[in-house]
């Protein structure tokens, strides 16, 4: 990790996680003034706008889709599930860092987290929501899917507990529900500043009823810590569960190039790393339009550099453990299929994977890569690439040539498969865009913790500690008003 | 509960109800029977008696929402008549209600009807489902000398019935006409010609072996002493007739009898599926080589041929050969065996070493040995071929000749003689009256050489010359277009006739529909030639026979409506002699540099199913392409005329090439196919029509425009190849057919890739299978059955299982068709085919071994094989697809959501699912062609074989009603029955007796991915090559070569 040296007298080596010269009053209003300003800057209503048009040919293909059914994509027998269950997967993956920053960096006592957090679970929120559109959508007759869930019906039905697809149902919506109640929890205190700071009587009520009482009293602040420290140990095993369980609905299959042990860790990992990646890959920019430098320094760049490239690496021993797998398997279909994955129809994807996974993302070993902005995000945007060339190296390519070589066919997607996929990309930016403008991004009191400010009072007991006890072990702030 | 039980409980009851009565003694009143019978005892009897009062209220076994097995069996009933909502509308203007139920009608219950079909003239004895009126499935007829399995035209004729763009009524320039107003304008064009002898009247027929056709026309000559009778279709046997001319110097008729033959001889012959008695062909070659119960004897089939064909993969040595190859390589072997047949030409070193082998093959098994020779042939080809088979002494065994029985022999010259010679006779004016009874000569009549001109000459631009002309067709086609009059023809199906079976069995063609549209057939059209018109059609050939079988007719007559075919009309066998001056009337060889071989379409024949959608969307054997001809061309070939030297086919972007022939130019795709000859290009006729419906129109390219009357079949002067711009994309259901590393390349291939290993074949030379008959699993791995963490199910009653003889699969597709037929598959055109989303539930899987330039072929049907341990099971989300407890795995339509995660988890990829709305729910008369028992699909919903579960629901019914378990071949599935060769078989595991359960138990059955574990319920009995230790080595026989290294090396090397 980080190259420290001990230093005697105690200075934190590590730059600094908040610029400096803040104060609460002038940090509240830094961060409250881009959801309160009244006009809406060129900048955002043109990338919203963009994004917006993304997100409406989403909705056409949709509805275009529902009408018509899922044979507008390319999919065929043998490739059953292409562009639907690889977007599916690769969204998954990519809200796997705001859980991961919001609950496992939190239980960790990760304090740097906390200027990043809320936006990388906004990501998390809003990608859960675009992955949660294919498997709803892919089904021939979504009209049903609620069949998938155990409700007592007349047919007396069950839905068939064996099913990985099952499961996953259930994985899914418990993060989906997870991640919503932690976002939106986590927000409560920000929302009560917002009402107290918002000059116009419709922003007051709105941030009113959204803040839900919200006074900072002690007694809230309890709460609040007890509840949000509750789910963050919620939705920590739900980090690790989600994607094993997303993995399993290729790993019980029996189709070379899904029946794999590893799948489980290696999916957490590659969707941890997928989701960093692409916190960087919005981060970076909104850093820089929203003047956030100070909040969402270097160091958390660096960091998350570092998370990527272990990450990175679980996911290239996880190729390199295919390889060997199939080798040591001594498995004629298992053999096939990888020689078929680097030499096949579609081996360029393979190699063009190990590119963007693999070989780019070293670069980040390099520490004046790691704090070139620039590079850094050339690489997220590889790193976004290369995970999802693996679902398509994992899915189509071990579904079109399978047992039986009589029914080996290649897969040819349509334009509807990309109209789909670059449309939650768009929907996924469209909310992103509305989050920046009506959210403060950044948890104001989380923040404000972190200010020099914050830790005067404790400074005598806690130097003895020496621990560095984030948000939960600080002193709640003071909120001025 | 026994029945003895029942006598024991019942006494102390009937105790106790007298006493109850006795005990009331008539004073105390007793209300109801239930009052007095009110005791536990006999409530519990009642119950235990009758245990329908019992449920469903208090039947937990009902209600206990888990219970999967009931919910199967009330699914399976409803799916069963929810069935019957299919059959919406009866054709409106027939629907008329019974005012007497006929006797043995009951509604819902099908019967079967005998009949015929014919094909090039020729019967085939079928047997037609009707469902309240309407036909839905052909059948085979097993009493009919074709012996039960049809052809794919046969199965898919049935769909022409109801083909909405089928002509609906007499026209005139196009104009709707009555029948009444044709009679008008026909009877007075008849009247001028009746003064001119019929000078000017020609009738063009296809075609005919009718024997009602004959008495009609006898009349209709003797009106018109001077008219001319003309009979002319593609595929009209030209050579043959040729060859019998050169050989013995008059028409015969060929049978072959390979029941008896040992060693057979092709010469370009595909008489397993094609060709009048191949049904009964395929079945006797096939019977010869069943390897069961211990059986090691088996006939031997050598075939060279200019198209890789069904019956060329079938043989144990083939060899390709280029058309006039074949024709040298049939004088080498009759050279070899002493029969003068002239010098042959060149042949490569293989050939020749190939022929004496044969002919060596051929003497040793004198009497036993068979030459055939294939239709499309040179006429000289057939004459060796026959010398061969007297020389041999085949004559009375393998082979035996009768009196032709095609009407209309007189032109030696055959069918093209005859057409050539009415175009000539048309383009001379020297013809008023001109009536075309069925054919569409406008499109597949041959271009000839104007005598007067030397110009090119149409039939079209000869027609346009005729006063009158009459068409009478299926359709509205080209040749209807170019016609005044066009009269609606009916369907067989529709209207009365008869024809003549290969052997000359009359066979009766009984229609089981009143006609759709109010068509006619030519026996109404030469009724009123012969001046009887208002004659039903019925009584016309009710009459032919009534004359024919004297006064046992009425008898005779019914019986052979029963049974499809008039007993003891088999014709005689002719006694023949081999012309002295044989071998000196032989024209010499033909030695061409470059040739073009035109062929019947396998899927649309000479073009007149290319409206039917079911044939068109069925893939060709060997190439697997759908809905489309295309120029069959080696690699090598290709690679010389600067074709991408790509050995496999690829159905994406074709390239095109551009075949020269005289002046005549056709560009059309170019299929690189293994095992094709060198410096020839076979091109399927029956493409590119112009006016053939909605579903036909537009389709592929039309050969015939290089056909001239010269060079009806095998083209050779003027012949050039030429690569052409631009690309095609061609829908084959198959992208990969090799099978070993020993060569096929294409730009897919990942070098060094073995999948032999996989054991997906399993085949052996007969020498090896006698020597150890499990040598063909060598390397294979089977888990045993304890392998399983659940215990295994016990099946108490049935267990049904299919087993599929590899050896006996000729790859005909007659089972493909049949399943479409019988479970309402849907078609989804050409643009979804080439997506991969056929929805055949069967299919033939065809697999190359041995190297491009003549490789092994083996034929592979594969359906759901009903794995006990079914991988699709486990991952249904919502339990649509589960086992029942006859091991069946069933698919629950109603249930199904349509994930596809079943389709993904199938090893076998059997799987087909509905990504659109494929069935047509609209067009009225399509929805009577439908299976009333079979449930239409609705999008998105996976689908898959049932094992025909229909079938095996209406076979326990009627064993129930009759307390019998179900017998064994009384539940045959829909590809079971179509199948020529009864290469599948289905039946009761349980029952050891049972066909199946014996099959089970042959050496050579295995599963195909046993080593899966998932336990397949279709099992398949590997292919035996009877290969001659005398060539192995040497000619054709590298592909043999290397499969002897697969058997005993590669899969345990590789394994």
């Amino acid at each position: 990790m980080a190259d420290t040296t001990e230093n005697k007298a105690y200075v934190d080596p590590r730059p600094p996680v908040i610029g400096p010269g803040y104060t609460f009053e002038s940090l509240t209003t830094k961060i409250a003034d881009t959801v309160l300003m009244r006009r809406f800057e060129k900048g955002w209503i043109f990338g919203f706008g963009v994004a917006f048009l993304l997100a409406l040919a989403l909705f056409n293909t949709v509805a275009y889709l529902v009408l018509k059914g899922v044979g507008i994509w390319g999919n065929s027998v043998p490739v059953g599930w292409a562009f639907d269950i690889i977007n599916f997967v690769w969204w998954i993956g990519i809200g796997h860092a705001g859980t991961l920053i919001s609950a496992i960096l939190l239980l960790l006592r990760q304090s740097w987290r906390n200027s990043i957090n809320r936006f990388a679970e906004a990501m998390t929120l809003f990608a859960v929501a675009c992955a949660g559109l294919f498997p709803a959508l892919h089904t021939g007759r979504p009209w049903l899917d609620y069949w998938l869930f155990p409700y007592p019906n007349t047919m007396g039905m069950w839905p068939n507990f064996r099913s990985p697809l099952m499961w996953d149902v259930f994985a899914v919506s418990t993060y989906a529900t997870v991640s919503a109640l932690f976002w939106f929890i986590g927000l409560i205190p920000d929302f009560g500043t917002m009402r107290d700071t918002a000059k116009h009587p419709w922003q007051r009520v709105v941030f009113g009823i959204l803040s839900m009482g919200w006074r900072g009293d002690a007694r809230h602040w309890h709460r609040y810590e007890s509840a949000y420290l509750l789910l963050a140990g919620l939705s920590t095993p739900l980090v690790l569960s989600v994607h094993s369980i997303v993995s399993f609905d290729f790993s019980v299959g029996i189709i070379p190039g899904w029946h794999a042990t590893i799948f489980p860790p290696y999916f957490v990992a590659g969707a941890v790393y997928a989701g960093f990646a692409m916190v960087l890959t919005i981060g970076i920019p909104v850093r820089k339009f929203y003047n956030l430098e100070d909040f969402i320094t270097l160091r958390h760049i660096r960091n998350m550099c570092k998370v990527m490239l272990a990450t990175g690496l679980i996911v290239g021993y996880g190729y390199l453990m295919e390889l060997f797998f199939a080798w040591y398997s001594g498995n004629t279909y298992e053999q096939f299929m990888m020689k078929n994955r680097m030499f096949g129809p579609y081996g360029y994807m393979y190699w063009l994977l190990i590119l963007c996974n693999i070989l780019v993302p070293q670069l980040l070993w390099v520490k004046k890569y790691r704090d070139n902005l620039l590079v850094v995000f050339i690489v997220s945007m590889f790193i976004n690439v290369g995970m999802w060339l693996e679902r398509f190296v994992i899915i189509v390519m071990s579904l079109h040539r399978d047992f039986l070589p009589s029914s080996w066919r290649m897969y040819t997607p349509t334009v509807f498969d990309f109209s789909m996929f670059f449309g939650t990309i768009g929907l996924f930016l469209t909310l992103m865009f509305l989050f920046l403008r009506f959210v403060p991004i950044i948890p104001i009191f989380e923040m404000k913790v972190m200010l020099p400010q914050a830790k005067v009072k404790t400074e005598d007991q806690e130097q003895a500690a020496e621990t560095d006890k984030g948000t939960l072990g600080g002193a709640v702030p003071q909120f001025g008003d | 509960m026994s029945h003895q039980d029942h006598q024991h409980d019942i006494e102390p009851i009937r105790e106790e109800l007298g006493q109850a009565v006795t005990s009331k003694g008539g004073r105390e009143f007793w209300r109801s029977l239930e009052e007095l019978s009110g005791t536990d005892r006999f409530r519990e009897f009642l119950h235990r008696e009758f245990p329908a009062l019992n449920a469903p209220e208090t039947d937990p076994s009902l209600l206990d929402p888990a219970g999967r097995r009931n919910f199967m069996k009330l699914m399976s009933a409803s799916l069963a008549l929810a069935g019957l909502t299919a059959c919406t509308k009866q054709p409106k203007e027939l629907v008329v209600p019974y005012v007497k139920v006929p006797a043995g009608l009951v509604p819902g219950k099908s019967s079967f009807y005998a009949t015929s079909m014919t094909l090039g003239g020729v019967a085939q004895g079928l047997l037609v489902e009707s469902n309240e009126g309407r036909p839905t499935k052909i059948e085979g007829n097993p009493d009919h000398p074709t012996r039960g399995g049809t052809d794919v035209f046969a199965q898919a004729s049935v769909l022409s019935l109801y083909d909405p763009d089928r002509s609906q009524s007499v026209t005139y320039l196009g104009d709707v006409r009555t029948w009444g107003d044709f009679l008008n304008a026909f009877r007075s064009a008849l009247d001028g010609q009746r003064t001119k002898q019929g000078n000017g009247l020609r009738i063009l027929t296809e075609t005919v072996t009718s024997p009602t056709f004959d008495e009609q026309m006898k009349k209709v000559m003797a009106l018109f002493p001077q008219a001319k009778w003309h009979a002319y279709e593609p595929g009209g046997r030209d050579g043959a007739r040729q060859g019998a001319d050169l050989a013995f110097g008059e028409p015969v008729s060929t049978v072959y009898r390979f029941d008896n033959a040992s060693v057979v001889l092709s010469l370009d012959a595909d008489f397993l599926t094609s060709g009048p008695g191949a049904t009964r062909y395929a079945r006797e070659f096939i019977q010869r080589r069943r390897l069961t119960g211990g059986s090691t004897e088996m006939n031997r089939l050598y075939v060279v041929e200019s198209t890789l064909t069904p019956t060329g993969s079938k043989a144990d040595h083939r060899l390709p050969l280029s058309a006039g190859e074949v024709d040298s390589f049939a004088r080498a072997v009759a050279a070899a065996l002493g029969v003068n047949a002239g010098t042959p030409g060149t042949l490569s070193e293989e050939a020749r070493k190939l022929a004496e082998a044969v002919a060596k093959d051929l003497r040793a098994n004198a009497g036993k040995s068979l030459v055939v020779a294939g239709d499309h042939q040179s006429g000289s080809v057939h004459a060796i071929a026959n010398a061969i088979n007297v020389t041999l002494g085949a004559v009375g065994n393998t082979v035996i000749y009768t009196a032709p029985i095609e009407l209309n022999v007189a032109n030696p010259g055959g069918q093209v003689a005859s057409i050539n010679e009415l175009i000539e006779d048309l383009n001379a004016e020297r013809v008023d009256l001109l009536i075309i009874l069925g054919g569409n000569p406008v499109y597949n009549a041959p271009i000839v050489k104007d005598s007067r001109s030397g110009k090119d000459l149409t039939f079209l631009e000869a027609l346009k010359k005729v006063g009158m002309r009459v068409h009478l067709g299926l359709y509205v086609d080209e040749t209807a277009e170019h016609c005044q009059w066009h009269v609606a023809e009916s369907h067989y199906l529709e209207g009365w006739s008869d024809a003549r079976a290969f052997d000359g069995t009359a066979s009766i063609i009984q229609p089981l529909i009143q006609p759709l549209y109010g068509g006619h057939n030519a026996h109404d059209i030469l009724a009123v030639m012969a001046n009887e018109p208002g004659v039903p059609t019925y009584d016309i050939v009710r009459n032919t026979w009534k004359a024919r079988l004297g006064p046992a007719f009425e008898e005779t007559w019914k019986q052979a409506l029963h049974d499809g075919f008039i007993p003891g009309t088999v014709a005689v066998p002719k006694t023949i002699v081999l012309r002295s001056d044989f071998s000196g009337k032989l024209p010499p060889v033909e030695t061409g540099n470059q040739e073009i071989v035109f062929r019947l379409d396998p899927s649309v024949h000479d073009g007149r199913f290319a409206n039917n959608s079911w044939l068109q969307e069925l893939p060709k054997p060997i190439s697997k392409v759908t809905w489309d001809n295309y120029a069959i061309i080696s690699a090598k070939t290709a690679a010389v005329i600067g074709l991408t030297p790509k050995e496999e086919p690829s159905h994406t972007q074709a390239k095109m090439i551009k075949l020269i022939h005289g002046g005549r130019e056709l560009t059309l795709p170019a299929w690189v196919q293994p095992g094709h000859p060198d410096n020839s290009v076979t091109v399927y006729l029956g493409y590119g029509r112009t006016r053939a419906g909605g579903v036909g129109t537009g389709l592929g390219f039309n050969a015939y425009s290089l056909r001239t009357a010269d060079a009806p079949s095998i083209a050779r002067n003027g012949v050039k190849y030429e690569v052409a711009s631009g690309s095609y994309e061609l829908a084959s259901t198959q992208e990969h057919f090799a099978i070993d590393t020993s060569g096929i390349k294409s730009e897919f291939m990942i070098p060094g890739e073995d999948l032999t290993s996989r054991h997906i074949l399993r085949t052996a030379s007969l020498e090896e299978y006698s020597k150890d008959s499990h040598s063909l699993h060598h390397g294979a791995h089977k888990p045993g059955k304890e392998l399983t963490v659940f215990p295994n199910w016990k099946y108490d009653g049935y267990s049904w299982g299919m087993a599929i003889d590899m050896n006996a699969c000729v790859g005909c597709n007659a089972c493909v068709v049949a399943c479409q037929s019988e479970n309402n598959i849907a078609v989804i055109g050409k643009d979804l085919v080439a997506k991969g989303r056929i929805m055949h539930w069967l299919r033939i899987d065809t697999y190359f071994r041995g190297g491009v330039v003549n490789p092994e072929v083996y034929f592979q049907p594969m359906m759901c094989q009903h794995c006990e341990s079914a991988p699709c099971e486990v991952v249904c989300p919502v339990n649509a697809t589960v086992h029942d407890a006859e091991g069946l795995n069933v698919q629950v339509y109603n249930r199904c959501v349509g994930t596809r995660y079943c389709s993904n988890n199938c090893p076998y990829k059997v799987r087909r699912f509905n990504y659109l709305l494929y069935g047509d729910w609209e067009t009225p008369s399509l929805k009577n062609v439908r299976n009333p028992e079979v449930t239409i699909r609705s999008r998105g919903v996976m689908e898959k074989c049932t094992f025909c579960t229909q079938r095996i629901q209406a076979a326990k019914i009627e064993s129930e009603k009759q307390n019998r378990p179900v017998r064994d071949g009384e539940i045959q599935t829909a590809c079971q029955t179509a199948c020529p060769t009864d290469a599948i078989i289905f039946g009761n595991l349980n029952d050891p007796e049972s066909r199946v359960a014996k099959l089970k138990g042959e050496p050579r059955n295995y599963e195909v991915l046993a080593d899966l574990n998932t336990r397949p319920r279709a099992s398949y009995l590997g292919a035996i090559r009877n290969t001659n230790a005398e060539i192995a080595g040497v000619s054709g026989a590298k592909g043999h070569g290397n499969s002897h290294d697969d058997q005993h090396g590669g899969g345990a090397n590789h394994g």
